[in-house]
Formats: C-alpha cells, structure tokens, sequence
C-alpha cells in the first residue's frame, strides 16, 4: 500500500479518531500517542490489503494499544468499565456511532478553543488537532520557531489536564459564548491565512483553507447556528476572490481594480446560499453581517456599479454588534462613497488614534487623494509603508507613491 | 476540583468611598460565602489585612532578610481568598465572576488556580 493512501486516509480520518481517542484516554498525549502507534501498524498491515473501513481499523488498533498502554493497572479496570461496549466492537457502524463521531468532533473543538486557554494555544490546538496541520506547520504559519510552538502546544493540553477543562460540548446556557469563542478561532485563522502579517506572499492559502474547512465542520456537526453558517459564508465569499487579489507579478489589487472573472462565481452562489439560509433563522450577528456586505460586493458587476448606500447601511448594523475601529474605518470609507471624501475625512479624523494601523493610513491616503490634497497622499502612503512588512503590499504603496510624483510632480 | 480564587483587589479605592459603602461591600461578601457555604462548595476562605501589613521574607546568603510591603507593588493587591469545590474550569471561573460582581465602586481580578493533589 503506498504511503499517500494511508496519508490520504488520516487526512480524512483523523480528526474523529482522535476526538474518540482522547475521550477514552483523558489525555491528548495517550491519545496522539496510541495513534501514533496505529498509523506505524497501518503502513505494516494495509501493505498487503486495505481494510474495507480504514478508519474504523485504526480506532480499533489504537483502542487495543491503548488498553495495552495500561495493562493490569487500575486504569485500565477503569477505562474498560467506563468504555466496555466501545471497546469491545471492532467495527463501529450505524448511526449511533456517526452521533457519537459528531459528539466527539464537537468535545474536542470546544476543549482546543474553550476561552481560559490564551488565543493563540486555542489557535495552535485547533490547527494540530482538528486541523491537518503538523507542529511545524502550524509553528511556521504564525511565525514563530518550533521549539516555542511545540512549548506552547505542551503547556496548553497540561492546562487542560490540570485546570479542570472538561472534554465535554458545553450545557445549552453556555452554549453562545462558547461557540462565540470557537468562531473567533476559525476567524483568526483564516484572517491570519488572508493577511500575513509578515513574508513574501500576500496571502497563506493554507491557512484559509483549514479556517474554510473547520467552519464547515461546525455547520456540519453543530446544525442550526446562524452565526456558525454566517462566519462560514463571510470566508467563502472572501475566498472566492482570491485569484483576482494578486495579479501575474504577486501584486496586490485592490477591490476595485479587481478582475471580476476572475472571482469563483460557483463559491459565490454557495456563499450567498448559505448566508441566506443563516438570515432566515432571525438570530443577526456579526458574521453574518459582514456576509452581507461582502455578498453586495459580490453582486455587481462592476466596482461602479456597487451598492454602496446598502454597504454603507450594513457598516452601520455592524457597529452595533462590534464598535471596533476597524468597522469605523471601513464605515469611513463606506461614507466616502456614498456622500463624498469629506464626509468620509470628518469620520476619519475623529479616529486620530489609529497612529500604528496600516490600513488606516492607507485610507487616509486614498481619502486625500479624492480631494486632490496630494500632498497630504503622500504623507499617508508614506506611513502606510513604515507600517506593513508584507512584501505585496509595500510594492503596492509603493507603487501609488510612486503614481503620485508622476501625476503631479510633487517635488 | 479544588480551586483557589486569588482576590486582587484595588486597594486605594477604599479610601475614596464612605464606611457605609465598605460597610455594604462587606455586607454582600458575608452573603455569599453563606450561600456558598449552603451549595457545599465552600472549603475554606478569609478576607486578608491591607497590603501595607504584609512583609515579604527572603533568605540571602543564608540569612533571613524581611521587607516590608507585599511581594509585588501593583495597583491592585491580594486582598482575600477562597478555596471552593467546583466540578470543572466553567464552574470555578463562574464563581469568581460572581466575586467580582460583589464589587460595585472598585475593580478586582480573581486568579483561578487548581489546587494540586498530592499522591497518597
């Protein structure tokens, strides 16, 4: 059996296995490891015939390993009461088990993002566990060496072990700060996949893809939740303008510039389908708001043709759920277009302490730029570029600066 | 699970309040520690005398040196404590957060930290 197809078949698998895993074992570690050990068999066994369920095989294997882990102690008197009719059936089928997979699934996204893990362990256990991501991987996405990662992964599960972190899916009253928590997570995923912070691509692709896929999985097991199919949509619609993003040379454009042929019209249709479904359930939120103005975006045809009275509108909704500068910046611009750049100016300077956010001074620039104070523009370009360290978009600025001399000759 | 809750508490608020405030204050930390008592969850707990009582020891050299003051100079001061029997994290943190709200005119953080059981 090639290695690919076992490969192919963790991929797929892991996640749910695992989640099981660890909720016989109480421990991640047991868990990773006796499925370790599984997977070292699997490529002995399946070189001579794939079992007909793969995944339930290697449950299986890493059940008896775990059992063998503990042989003749108490813990294993315990865990066999505890689990006698999991571990006694070599074969999970029906439909109580695939429940008890989505119970699983669910126990095991809500310990990795449960909210007294600090952000960025909720992140890197989401990512190694329920995401396909190695340690390395998931130390290289977000910049930091290995060593620390793989520290950080470490003292997280010992938190979970030692703090009273039950593996449990949260009782219904806790349920909407809990998801909340969990829906952060998956955003600042994808957000860290769609602007890197740091490097030579503008995007992580990666990254969004795995943020793309975990929200998926929460619709999939956690049915109903219009936040969850919300956030789900906002990331299909952000994602199905990734070709048009960046042009042949890896330079950023900017919405408006986009080529709209290029966006995924499929991955649009299923975007709006799913944000439609969310906003017939009548619970708003953010997510689903932000879906919203990302689907009018979507619907022109052309950057003329946006509907910016309706964004502007849906800005405003969304600064009642999240008052954050950022909202208020892109409310700004929002304005600018529907009323004019000083409108839009006026709104921006009472947002004076945004001094070390990049795209607030790009806004200020491009604000400037509509009322032809180009030297103010520049000013603000020019800031801009101190304040980002991604290559594409300091080509970028670049490049407007660069425009702005040619045009008018400042200087 | 055993949790401890470290009160932080701003200390320099108390100055600006009037004896009936504190008064009150005192008043509603005595009925929640009766009803916690009453959920069985309450193992242990006492208010602590103002930083300015504490004296840090340390021994250097082999001697022992004492300081005045507390460990750490921050706003806000370890200022009581409780020890309580919570089934998980969710439960632990939820009874801080009902400490926290015990405070109307001063801000506290309450640290939650699972005690350790020793074998045996």
């Amino acid at each position: 059996m090639p290695s690919r197809v076992i490969e192919a078949v963790f991929l797929a698998e892991r996640s749910r296995i695992l989640a099981s895993l660890i909720r016989l074992a109480r421990s991640f570690d047991d868990a990773e490891d006796v499925l370790a050990e599984a997977l070292l068999e699997a490529q002995v066994h399946w070189q001579t015939q794939l079992p007909t369920n793969p995944g339930a095989w290697l449950l299986t294997v890493a059940k008896r390993k775990l059992l063998d882990q503990r042989r003749g102690g108490q813990r294993r008197q315990q865990l066999l009461e505890q689990n006698r009719h999991l571990l006694l059936t070599d074969e999970i089928v029906g439909e109580d088990a695939n429940e008890e997979a989505a119970d699983d699934i669910l126990r095991l996204l809500f310990t990795c993002c449960h909210p007294v893990l600090a952000p960025e362990a909720q992140i890197a256990l989401t990512l190694r566990t329920l995401g396909g991501l190695s340690t390395t991987e998931v130390a290289r996405a977000f910049l930091v060496e290995e060593s620390t990662m793989a520290q950080r992964l470490v003292r997280a599960k010992r938190k979970i072990a030692l703090a009273g972190i039950r593996y449990a899916i949260p009782a219904q009253e806790q349920l909407p700060e809990r998801l909340a928590s969990v829906l952060h997570v998956i955003y600042l995923i994808f957000n860290e996949g769609y602007a890197a912070t740091e490097g030579e691509a503008l995007e992580r692709r990666d990254l969004c893809q795995e943020a793309l896929r975990l929200s998926h999985l929460v619709n999939e097991w956690l049915p109903g939740e219009a936040e969850a199919e919300g956030l789900e949509a906002l990331l299909r619609l952000i994602h199905a303008r990734r070709d048009a993003r960046v042009d042949a040379e890896g330079r950023l454009v900017t919405l408006d510039r986009q080529e709209r042929s290029r966006w995924h019209d499929d991955e649009i249709a299923a975007g709006i389908a799913l944000l439609e479904q969310a906003l017939r359930r009548k619970q708003p939120g953010a997510y689903q708001v932000q879906a919203a103005i990302m689907a009018v975006h979507a619907e022109a045809a052309t950057a003329a043709e946006t509907d910016w009275r309706q964004i502007r509108e849906l800005y405003r909704t969304l600064l009642r759920f999240e008052r954050s500068e950022q909202v208020l910046l892109n409310y700004a611009v929002a304005v600018g277009q529907v009323e004019g750049w000083a409108a839009a100016e006026g709104i921006l300077e009472e947002l004076g302490e945004l001094e070390g956010y990049y795209p607030y001074h790009a806004a200020r620039a491009h604000c400037a730029l509509a009322l032809g104070k180009k030297v103010e523009a520049r000013v603000a370009f020019q800031k801009a570029l101190g304040l980002t360290r991604n290559r594409v978009e300091r080509e970028y600025l670049s490049q407007k600066m660069a425009d702005l001399v040619n045009d008018a000759g400042v200087e | 699970m055993k949790y401890m809750l470290l009160i932080y508490d701003d200390f320099a608020a108390y100055d600006k309040v009037t004896e009936q405030q504190q008064h009150e204050l005192f008043g509603r930390y005595m009925h929640f520690t009766e009803e916690l008592s009453k959920s069985g969850r309450m193992k242990a707990g006492d208010p602590l005398q103002p930083p300015f009582t504490s004296t840090t020891v340390r021994v250097v050299a082999g001697k022992k040196v004492a300081t005045d003051g507390p460990y750490a100079e921050t706003k806000e001061q370890l200022g009581g404590y409780y020890i309580v029997e919570a089934k998980d994290v969710d439960e632990a943190t939820e009874i801080a957060s009902e400490i926290c709200k015990l405070h109307t005119w001063n801000s506290v953080a309450v640290e939650v930290r699972p005690i350790m059981v020793l074998p045996g």
